[in-house]
């Protein structure tokens, strides 16, 4: 019975004997076509997820962060202004901060040091990230030296390690007390790297900040829903690394397009003239390309997304590890959690199915208005 | 077995697999809560205010953090030369940002 069906199933499995019989180009073709999709969706899944992470965890910061700035630069900010934020309408809370950076010459690693904001160790006695455990290779109850800015050997005791599940938070971690904190870097008496403040009502955070930036002009609040946006714009397309990669990809897909616009082979022109003269119409022809063209970008498609997923989430975006990594002696070793973005997977879907197969059936339908023996004869 | 038919069943094997794909993401998304409540508890604990993602420069370790123009800041010719520059974007413009 000749049901639409039948007449669908038909041309396809010809579309498919047709591609079979250009077997090597279809086959790299569709190898090629499928990194190309995996690497986009890899990036998708990758930075959908981190922000997803970013945007969950770091609701938890602070409301506000106050730097003081002398000659463009951050510096620190003595504690009389944290006393006099504190009196503004509004401020809850405010909160010296204390952290700062250690360069590891030994290691050549950069750690993060920092004193919590309530007394959680004993002076001598530490917490690391789990990075920082892997480049030193010690443990919980070894010893960490660390050179102070008057070059003395200051030795500390890790009292635990922070686990792998927040390494994406604590990894180069050194978490100390203050008498350690000022013993390593010699600090000027009341003075903190920045202030954390915390505002009652959250709608009034602007208000609060904008009261700190004209009572302190030399000074740079710096709100949560800022510190939320820079993540949200983290691997934004404009990055580098980003604009090469998408660039590699539109640019591929230009030369597949390029590649079928330009028209047929001598072959493929050949074979539409024998199936025109044996009877098959324009719109047969059309519809065998049509298959030709979803069959490599729809498998190409569906695989790509497949493996991106598993790339990602189950071997931890493994080919992005060197990119990422840089300079860098200490790398976080963490999963995220996965995320899908339908719409993000609609839009590539539309950008790589959709135009290979336009591009399929022009050239086509280009051939296939021409009569069957000039189609042939050229 | 014809062609079209082994297509047809490859691609709805795919299909299924991104159905379950989604499936796992779900599920994941709701076994991934105590963990993520504990990350967040220690962001709150800490004060803690970037992701640790990069640690080669100040300004991708807290790029939350940083000056907007923090790549340049050593001299105005001062090339970018850490790698994750090119991944990370200057910090969003901020409402009270200036330069006394």
């Amino acid at each position: 019975m000749n049901t639409p069906l039948n007449r669908h199933s038909n041309i396809l499995d010809f579309a498919l004997s047709s591609l079979l019989r250009r077997k090597s180009k279809n086959l790299s073709l569709l190898v090629v076509y499928t990194l190309i999709v995996f690497v986009i969706a890899s990036l998708i899944f990758f930075v959908q997820a981190l922000k997803r992470e970013a945007a969950q965890v770091l609701k938890e910061a602070p409301d506000m962060v106050v730097q003081r700035m002398i000659a463009g630069r951050h510096d620190l900010i003595p504690a009389r202004y944290g006393e006099q934020i504190s009196d503004i309408r509004g401020v809850r809370s405010v909160s010296p901060r204390l952290w700062g950076y250690y360069y590891d010459q030994a290691f050549g690693a950069n750690y993060t040091l920092l004193v919590p904001e309530k007394q959680l160790l004993e002076p001598g006695s530490i917490m690391i990230g789990a990075g920082v455990a892997r480049n030193q290779r010690i443990q919980t109850g070894d010893m960490l030296t660390l050179k102070t800015s008057s070059n003395a050997a200051l030795l500390l005791t890790v009292q635990g390690i922070y686990p792998s599940s927040s390494e994406l938070l604590s990894s180069d971690l050194i978490v100390l007390s203050a008498e350690d904190f000022q013993a390593m870097f010699n600090l000027p008496p009341g003075q903190s790297t920045d202030l954390a403040v915390t505002v009652a009502n959250p709608r009034e955070q602007v208000t609060v900040a904008t009261k700190i930036a004209e009572l302190f002009p030399d000074t740079r609040p710096i709100l949560k829903s800022e510190i939320l946006r820079t993540y949200d714009s983290l691997f934004e397309w404009r990055g580098g690394m980003m604009v090469v990669i998408l660039a590699v990809a539109v640019l591929s897909f230009i030369i597949f397009a390029w590649d079928k616009a330009t028209g047929l082979s001598a072959e493929e022109r050949k074979e539409i003239g024998i199936l025109k003269s044996i009877g098959w119409e324009t719109s047969d022809v059309l519809l065998l390309k049509f298959w030709e063209g979803i069959v490599i970008s729809l498998t190409a498609f569906l695989v790509g997304v497949v493996l991106a997923y598993v790339h990602v989430f189950f071997f931890s975006a493994a080919l992005f590890e060197h990119a990422l990594k840089g300079w860098s002696v200490i790398y976080p070793q963490f999963r995220l959690v996965p995320v899908i973005d339908a719409y993000q997977l609609t839009v590539l879907f539309f950008l790589t199915v959709l135009p290979y197969t336009a591009a399929t059936i022009i050239p086509a339908w280009l051939a296939a208005t021409v009569p069957p023996d000039a189609a042939m004869r050229s | 077995m014809r062609k079209s038919v082994v297509f047809s069943l490859f691609t709805a094997l795919n299909v299924v697999l991104i159905a379950l794909v989604a499936v796992h993401a779900r599920h994941s998304q709701a076994a991934a809560t105590t963990a993520r409540r504990e990350r967040a508890e220690l962001v709150r604990t800490l004060q803690l205010t970037d992701l640790c993602l990069f640690t080669e420069a100040r300004y991708t370790r807290h790029p939350a953090m940083a000056d907007r123009f923090a790549p340049f800041q050593d001299h105005p010719g001062a090339m970018e030369h850490f790698p994750s520059g090119s991944l990370v974007t200057p910090p969003s413009k901020r409402v009270h940002e200036h330069s006394p």
